[in-house]
């Protein structure tokens, strides 16, 4: 075999075992998933192999998944506004500041490496009848007995804005980062105050880091399932849990594909938005 | 340099370290209480113990629970830096054609929701007549990993030069012989930091894995999972401490010793 051949043909064993993996372990039963939510379910609990679009026009036209799919991007959506808010100030300072900013970076991810469920968990301890803040109100005296304040949509946000804050933060650092500090300089000396320099300059050009973080924060928010059944009520189930609903409780597979396909058409279209306007390169920046 | 009237950036610091407080308040509880000698766990704090540790430490289901997730991520963490670094080696190192596509492919589990990819695997592995089980538990893990490993490999690979393997090369030594004694020492702290990644990711996974478990078998998210749902003991707080220690402290642990044999190299 020739150098140019083994040259070529190189990079292909290398990456054979990769995409191999992926094919099989995505691709196909992704694929096949799709097959599967046109098959019904039979009385007795088992699969019936046909072409049949029941489960898609349930998954559609039913009121109680469009409700649920309505509060799922409604939650997904404030939870991505938050994390915007609290994110960007932060993220702007980390980039800005005069001190050592690989520490205060790294101060900021480190809740980003303690287990999620841990994290979830910790808000009752906070929120929770018996928590820190009915403590600290109760002997105050500010209320007479504890109030529940957990297990509703505005404590399964919190959630989510908890964990979700430093896939804002790190896409606006870099993007903040990158921007050359002259050039707010260069507004200041033409006359623009500290702010306008910010709002005319910083700010637009840091947009792509604050769409990656957003896109980031929606999409992950919108696909969860473990945070309202930690912090929600019983009425405050997302899309994801109706998914887990139907495959792991009711073993409604055929139902259960469909709506994981319905949730990732969904948010594919989301992605496809962002795509289109900001392109993919930046959000791989971001993650690594 | 002051980018803000002096007013202006003190609010911006304050409203900062507000933001510090809110992700690290919920987790400084966590501990605290894991300490609390009371009975409920919960304030007022009675008094400091260990004893919460002590009940862990007897608990047959949490230490049963580490065990599998330590065998879990450390079998993912293997498998998938193994495959991430042949795939990344290949993406920095040649000219492959379609580069663009293959990246996306490379990434693809993680742009698609965990749910979906977790239902997908599932029905698919259930079909071919795999059963829930612990070798379902493992490929979906090694495929959740894959991305993370390969964005975090490719970002060092890049720093490594050529020359150096070219060197080997034009003094004689074989292409086996360059690879172990030049390419593989170079690239350690990828593969390390790598595995570390991959190990922690499996480690923290709750979201796949619940669809992936077949009864009885529970890693530490699912069994700290299951003890929220009869009510929050002490000894969640406890095994939270514990978690805390270890995704923190692994990782820096690997940071240091990833620095140090940085440093060896370059000394």
């Amino acid at each position: 075999m020739s150098v140019e051949a083994r040259e070529r043909r190189q990079p292909w064993i290398l990456l054979s075992p990769a995409l191999t993996a992926i094919t099989l372990l995505l691709f196909i039963p992704l694929l096949f998933i799709v097959v599967y939510s046109f098959w019904l379910r039979t009385a007795v609990g088992g699969v019936e192999v046909t072409f049949s679009t029941q489960n898609w026009q349930q998954a559609l036209t039913d009121p109680f998944y469009r409700y649920i799919l309505f509060a799922t991007l409604r939650i997904a959506f404030v939870t991505t506004i938050f994390c915007a808010v609290l994110g960007y100030p932060a993220a702007y300072f980390i980039a800005r500041a005069r001190g050592n900013r690989t520490i205060l970076l790294l101060l900021l991810m480190l809740p980003f490496w303690i287990s999620y469920i841990i994290r979830t968990m910790s808000w009752i301890n906070i929120l929770g009848v018996s928590g820190a803040l009915n403590t600290v109100m109760l002997s105050l005296g500010i209320v007479d007995e504890p109030v529940q304040m957990l297990y509703n949509e505005a404590t399964v946000i919190l959630g989510l804005v908890h964990f979700l804050l430093p896939f804002m933060v790190l896409n606006v650092y870099v993007s903040v980062e990158g921007i050359d500090r002259s050039l707010e300089d260069a507004a200041c000396s033409l006359g623009a105050t500290r702010f306008q320099a910010f709002r005319e300059v910083t700010l637009p050009l840091s947009l792509p880091g604050l769409a990656a973080g957003g896109l980031l924060c929606f999409v992950l928010a919108a696909g969860t399932y473990i945070t309202p059944l930690i912090l929600g009520g019983p009425r405050d189930a997302m899309f994801a849990n109706l998914v887990f609903e139907a495959i792991i409780t009711q073993l409604n597979w055929p139902m259960g594909s469909a709506l994981s396909l319905l949730l990732l058409l969904v948010l594919g279209a989301v992605v496809a938005v962002y795509n289109h306007f900001m392109g993919m390169s930046q959000l791989s920046r971001g993650l690594a | 340099m002051r980018h803000f009237l002096p007013s202006g950036w003190s609010l911006i610091r304050a409203y900062a370290i507000l933001v510090y407080v809110f992700m690290f308040l919920p987790v400084v509880v966590v501990v605290l209480l894991s300490f609390n000698a009371s009975q409920f766990g919960s304030f007022p704090m009675t008094g400091l113990s260990l004893r919460w540790f002590e009940a862990l430490w007897q608990n047959e289901a949490v230490l049963r629970a580490f065990r599998t997730s330590f065998l879990l991520g450390t079998l993912t963490a293997i498998i998938s830096t193994t495959l991430g670094v042949l795939a990344s080696l290949a993406m920095v190192r040649y000219q492959v054609p379609g580069r663009n596509l293959i990246a996306v492919v490379l990434i693809a589990p993680i742009l698609i929701p965990e749910v979906v990819l977790a239902v997908a695997l599932l029905l698919f592995l259930q079909v071919l007549g795999i059963p829930k089980s612990f070798f379902l538990l493992l490929m979906g893990h090694v495929i959740f990993t894959l991305p993370f490993v390969i964005l975090v490999v490719q970002a060092r690979l890049v720093g490594i030069r050529r020359e150096y393997e070219e060197a080997a090369l034009s003094l004689g030594a074989s292409p086996r012989q360059t690879f172990f004694a030049v390419t593989l020492p170079l690239l350690a702290p990828a593969i390390f930091a790598g595995m570390l990644f991959a190990f922690t990711i499996s480690f923290d996974d709750i979201t796949g894995t619940l669809f992936w478990k077949p009864g009885g078998v529970e890693t530490v998210p699912t069994q700290i999972f299951a003890m929220l749902r009869h009510s929050i003991s002490p000894e969640i707080n406890a095994l939270g401490t514990v978690m805390i220690v270890l995704t923190v402290g692994v990782p820096l642990l690997g940071a240091a010793i990833a620095r140090r044999m940085a440093m060896k190299r370059g000394g």
